[in-house]
């Protein structure tokens, strides 16, 4: 690999990615977790619950 | 110059205009229908969030021109912010459109609301896509190869050269970030005017 | 006033109920708070890659037969580069489907001849060498039939192509001065000249990287590191980054297409996979005026989850 910047970083991801395979659809770990985080993520903000329940009428 | 005289200016026709179309408690509303109570809500403005630091570290990486990210410790750390706004940008604007697409959100007159928010997406896409084929590395090698076979399948490659580093570039830090900010201040304004879409009703009265 | 059917995918009704405070100035500067604190930190964490460019001078030193080769198919026009058609030159077909080929409607408008851009306009402009400019003077004053028979010649006898001594070696003696072009452009190549050549041939300042590019690709380095990094177009590579970094997963869709027939298999992929993306990003743009597709949130039911306290506030 050689060339990129893993160093410096916490986590060093310089090197070949790893790949999940089904079929002919094949994707990134990374790219999984990005979508798997995105789903969860989208799942979490329908159902939790959102603060502030104060109201009041508008005023005309 | 008489009364009549000044009503009749375009400034002041513009100005009546704008004020009647967006007055200044509907541009910065202090209070949302009751039914906006949902965390699905923020990521229209998450996403915001992300393009204003995807431009302010793309300034920081304009002040060293398009090689400094491959030289410096701090150049390739400012790179690392460029990419992982960019990431968090997509992330949070697609979760919007998951979430605008599940409220039915183009209801009451607000279908241009829709539009304008769809082709966002694309010119952001097309923005990446620029700043991708211009990292000049390895990747932007590659990216640029491949990438000009599709463009050129549709003989948009005579004119949008994805080798010509110099073009790619000038559309990734100007035209396209003109596009994608003039795009959503217009889809937001028009949130604005239109108000945040009430939820999906199975009948109701409709009057014209 | 007429009262028209509710039509409930694209009408809603006006609210008239309750107004909550909401500060969206506030909610703004906490967006922007929580996104630049997610960035540093992911940027610390994780870092990006920066895979260093090849040039034609890392081809040539790594895989001097590969870029040998790869320069006799661009001075007989067997290259990918040379039969491309438009937008580059009249080579070859561009893609389209039926009658449909915008590429051919528009035409060439890059000029590139890979026979004189590639080859013998960079060793043209090398320094003057007596059997350089021999076999150069030998190739210019051939005719056109002649100069293919010679190409065609050492192309046909370049899979025994071999490298030592620092120089091509090709058994044919029926290529004229073409081992002595390739030979050269070779070394040409491996010193780094003609990196430089391919893109000064314009003037000195340039930002336009296509002939060095076009060159690059129709070798086999570029694609075998792009392959190893999982980039290839049948790997779902345009998703995907250098190294183990996360890439680009919004194109999935673009590039589902490329892992299936018929575009996997027509010489024309490209472009009908560009055609089906454009008919869906219309479909994307205009659902609000697509019966049954507007129909599909209501159907679906997520926002009875969305808007639940409202639901029951105003059905009980």
């Amino acid at each position: 690999m050689a060339h990129g910047w893993g160093f410096g970083a916490l986590v060093n991801l310089d090197h070949y990615g790893h790949y999940v395979n089904w079929h002919f659809l094949s994707i990134s770990v990374s790219n999984l977790v990005v979508i798997v985080l995105m789903v969860v993520t989208f799942i979490v903000a329908l159902v939790a619950p959102f603060p502030g329940r104060r109201s009041r009428k508008r005023p005309q | 110059m008489t009364n009549t005289e000044i009503e009749r200016q375009w400034t002041s026709r513009l100005r009546r205009g704008v004020v009647a179309k967006l007055p200044p408690d509907k541009l910065l509303p202090d209070t949302q229908p009751a039914y906006v109570a949902s965390w699905i809500y923020v990521f229209g403005v998450t996403t915001m969030a992300a393009l204003a630091i995807v431009i302010a570290t793309g300034c920081v990486l304009a002040l060293g021109g398009p090689q400094w990210w491959h030289t410096t410790w701090l150049g390739h750390f400012v790179n690392s912010l460029h990419l992982w706004s960019v990431e968090i940008f997509f992330f949070a604007m697609v979760i919007h459109l998951w979430g605008k697409f599940s409220m039915a959100a183009w209801r009451g007159g607000r279908s241009l609301t829709w539009v304008t928010g769809a082709v966002t997406f694309l010119v952001s896409i097309l923005t990446a896509f620029t700043g991708y084929v211009s990292q000049t590395n390895f990747d932007s090698q590659w990216i640029a190869t491949q990438a000009k076979d599709g463009i050129n399948s549709t003989g948009g490659g005579a004119f949008f050269n994805v080798l010509n580093l110099g073009q790619m570039l000038m559309w990734h830090i100007v035209l396209l970030p003109i596009g994608a900010v003039l795009l959503t201040v217009l889809h937001v304004v028009m949130v604005r005017i239109k108000g945040v879409v009430p939820p999906i009703s199975e009948s109701a009265e409709v009057t014209s | 006033m007429r009262k028209k059917a509710f039509r409930p995918d694209v009408d809603a009704p006006e609210w008239r109920g309750r107004y909550a405070p909401y500060d969206i100035i506030k909610e703004g500067t906490i967006a922007l708070v929580v996104v630049a604190i997610l960035t540093v930190a992911l940027a610390v964490v994780f870092s990006s890659p920066d895979e260093k460019a090849i040039t034609i001078k890392t081809w040539s030193n790594a895989d001097p037969i590969d870029f040998a080769q790869t320069a006799v198919s661009e001075l007989n026009g067997t290259s990918g580069v040379a039969g491309y058609g438009a937008p580059y030159n009249h080579g070859g077909p561009a893609q389209g489907w039926g009658f449909l080929s915008p590429a051919k409607w528009v035409g060439v408008h890059i000029d590139i001849h890979t026979a004189n851009d590639f080859v013998l306009d960079p060793l043209k402009a090398q320094p003057a060498q007596p059997a350089l400019t021999a076999a150069l003077a030998r190739w210019t004053s051939a005719s056109s039939t002649t100069q293919s028979a010679w190409a065609n010649a050492y192309g046909n006898a370049d899979a025994k192509m071999t490298f030592t001594n620092q120089r091509v070696n090709v058994p044919t003696t029926s290529a004229g001065p073409v081992p002595v072009l390739i030979n050269d452009l070779t070394m040409m190549a491996r010193s780094g000249a003609l990196d430089q050549a391919l893109v000064t041939q314009n003037g000195f300042y340039t930002t336009n990287y296509t002939k060095p590019l076009l060159f690059l690709s129709d070798g086999s380095y570029l694609a075998n590191l792009a392959d190893k990094q999982h980039l290839g177009g049948d790997q779902w590579g345009m998703m995907n980054e250098t190294g183990s970094w996360p890439g680009q997963a919004w194109l999935w869709l673009y590039t589902f297409w490329y892992q299936v027939p018929p575009y996997n298999t027509s010489a024309s992929g490209d472009f009908l996979v560009w055609g089906t993306m454009m008919i869906l990003t219309a479909i994307l743009i205009f659902v609000p005026f697509i019966p049954g597709l507007r129909s599909i949130p209501r159907r679906l039911k997520i926002y009875r989850v969305i808007w639940r306290e409202h639901y029951a506030e105003h059905e009980s």
